[in-house]
């Protein structure tokens, strides 16, 4: 569908895009997930042919975006950081405008223009002036106008910058609706957003890419070492005895909690060993043969937040 | 390009730079019109149209400025480029928009020279070949305006910019006769010439080697040719200036009422240059 090959891109030293090479299949909602200035906006605007590259190439459907522009631009509808928008038109004259630009035929205009105005829920501002519309609703002109036509592949730069917590809930059920038979790929920052519509997940970090895979497979990479936190009514010598048969004592750490006579303890699991038996039920065993009370076990597994602060940390540590 | 100029268009009514630039034009068309042939009594419409040159020259950039640098500045010219449209397209709607607002103060004037016939004689004919010239000559201002703009991101910049380039084509024909007119600095005018544009191929293309050889095969051929025929150099250089001198070919048409066709293909060339290099500028952005 989309084929970036070792693109690189340079403003006067500084190198945005770094030997960028991915691939992006058909029919899946991809997250292109990275801190600010990591060059998630400027590899949008290189495959959308916005602005060139200094080297690599870039192929939509067969077509390389330099030398067949406008077969390649056909494939793509593009939502940029800042929408796009001509403040003294109307929201319908805007879309009628982008409906000519993708050459849209006549017959078929007014009716994709409403199926956008629909799905955007911009049907009552329709003949507003964007000049006074608010950030939000500007966001989803935007939004209707790269959606409009329904190209195959969508290419979304923070898609819910400036909407409300509602309207953000909707916007991304329609993301995942529009991946079900379009290619559709989305920047942001925000990782629970990413998490929760995309099928796949491109990490990168000033201009490299440093991981890419489904959101599940990277939180399992990272769960290797889970940690589990316990709630303890004993004192600290006889914790430690309980569990130094079960565990390395390094991996134990015992702290005071904020009720009295009971510790906070920290343990650090290695699971990568498959075992069978649970470690969880040979900890409670061992605790109630002893009449000590565990008054609550939690196991916490590494989210993709923690995935996301550990891979672009070992770039800064790199430096 | 027919959505890219109905939106150009629309765009030029629905703020009020169209408005007052017609009404600007219109204006100090009645101005001149009732000073010289109202009231002066002359039977030529040349004579106000003259008078507008240095109008227009005010007019034109205030036209031209928002063309691309305000697109680029709000970056809506994100949703041109990435359509599937071409930068030629682009370049041309924008271009004809401006030249059909333009003409609508142009075609409001060609009522003046009936006004002048209805009150005794007039020579219709010199006066809309007159119009005409004044019109291309718009134009090209125009096409000046549309390359600057596209340069900057900036609309003052590029207004001003615009301004002193077209004042400079008005003070050309007097500059040109600065110029020494001996061979041997004519051949220092065409060698200096040439490594200018030497040195422009050189900056688009970043090919050192072929950038040599192009300058050492052109100042062969330059010093060659004075060597064998110096004759030819006699002047040379004014000559190719004054070429430049597009007021010329209007004042042709309007003080001396002679139809100068060479002129006017001048003109249309110029625009045409000017275009191509409008769309230059900016497919520039896309491959570097």
């Amino acid at each position: 569908m989309i084929e970036v090959k070792n693109l690189v891109k340079e403003y006067g030293g500084h190198l945005a895009v770094d030997h960028l090479d991915f691939t992006i299949e058909e029919g899946q909602i991809y997250g292109f997930l990275g801190p600010n200035g990591a060059g998630k906006s400027t590899t949008m605007n290189i495959i959308t042919g916005y602005i060139g590259a200094t080297e690599g190439e870039v192929w939509i459907n067969g077509h390389n975006i330099l030398e067949e522009p406008e077969e390649a631009k056909k494939c793509i509808g593009y939502l940029p950081e800042l929408p796009p928008l001509y403040v003294e038109m109307t929201v319908k004259e805007q879309l009628l405008f982008a409906a000519e630009l993708k050459k849209i035929p006549k017959k078929d205009r007014e009716d994709e223009i409403l199926a956008v105005l629909e799905l955007a829920k911009l049907t009552d501002v329709k003949n507003r002036l964007i000049r006074n519309l608010s950030k939000g609703y500007r966001q989803r002109v935007g939004l209707a106008q790269a959606v409009l036509g329904f190209p195959p592949v969508m290419i979304l730069d923070e898609p819910t910058v400036g909407l409300d917590p509602k309207q953000i809930i909707e916007i991304r059920d329609t993301i995942k609706n529009l991946g079900k038979d379009h290619t559709v790929i989305l920047s942001s920052h925000i990782l629970s957003e990413v998490s929760a519509v995309c099928d796949h997940i491109l990490i990168i970090d000033k201009g490299k890419l440093i991981a890419s895979d489904t959101p599940e497979n990277l939180e399992r990479q990272m769960s290797g070492t889970s940690c589990m936190e316990l709630l303890i009514k004993a004192e600290e010598e006889k914790i430690r005895d309980i569990l130094s048969p079960l565990i390395q004592t390094a991996d134990l750490t015992i702290e005071e909690s904020k009720e009295e006579h009971i510790k906070k303890v920290c343990l650090s699991i290695d699971q990568t060993e498959e075992t069978d038996d649970d470690i969880r039920e040979r900890i409670f065993f061992a605790f109630a043969d002893e009449k000590v009370p565990i008054l609550s076990m939690q196991t916490s597994q590494a989210s993709l937040e923690e995935v996301f602060m550990e891979l672009t940390k070992e770039g800064e540590e790199e430096e | 390009m027919s959505a890219i100029y109905k939106r150009e268009l629309k765009g030029y009514f629905q703020s009020m730079t169209g408005y007052v630039f017609i009404a600007f034009v219109v204006l100090f068309f009645g101005i001149y019109f009732m000073a010289y042939n109202m009231m002066g009594g002359y039977p030529y419409f040349s004579y106000p149209l003259s008078g507008m040159v240095t109008i227009i020259m005010i007019g034109i950039p205030v036209l031209t400025m928002k063309s691309f640098a305000d697109d680029r500045r709000t970056k809506t010219d994100q949703l041109l480029l990435t359509a599937p449209v071409s930068v030629t397209k682009i370049v041309a709607g924008k271009y004809f928009s401006m030249v059909t607002v333009f003409s609508i103060p142009v075609l409001l004037s060609t009522v003046c020279p009936l006004i002048i016939k209805m009150n005794g004689n007039a020579n219709l004919k010199a006066d809309y070949a007159a119009i005409l010239a004044f019109f291309l000559l718009g134009c090209v201002y125009i096409a000046i305006g549309m390359f600057v703009s596209s340069l900057t991101e900036s609309q003052i910049i590029s207004a001003v910019l615009t301004f002193g380039l077209i004042l400079l084509l008005l003070l050309w024909p007097s500059l040109v006769g600065f110029l020494p007119t001996t061979a041997f600095s004519s051949l220092l005018g065409f060698l200096i010439l040439w490594t200018i544009v030497i040195f422009v191929i050189y900056r688009l293309t970043n090919h050192y080697g072929l950038a040599m050889v192009l300058e050492a095969g052109g100042v062969i051929v330059i010093v060659g040719l004075y060597i064998w025929k110096k004759g030819i150099y006699d002047r040379a250089l004014t000559k190719l200036f004054e070429k430049l001198a597009v007021t010329d070919v209007f004042h042709n048409f309007a003080n001396h009422s002679i139809f100068d066709a060479g002129g006017l293909v001048l003109y249309l060339s110029i625009i045409f240059l000017l275009m191509f290099l409008t769309v230059q500028s900016i497919e520039k952005r896309r491959w570097s």
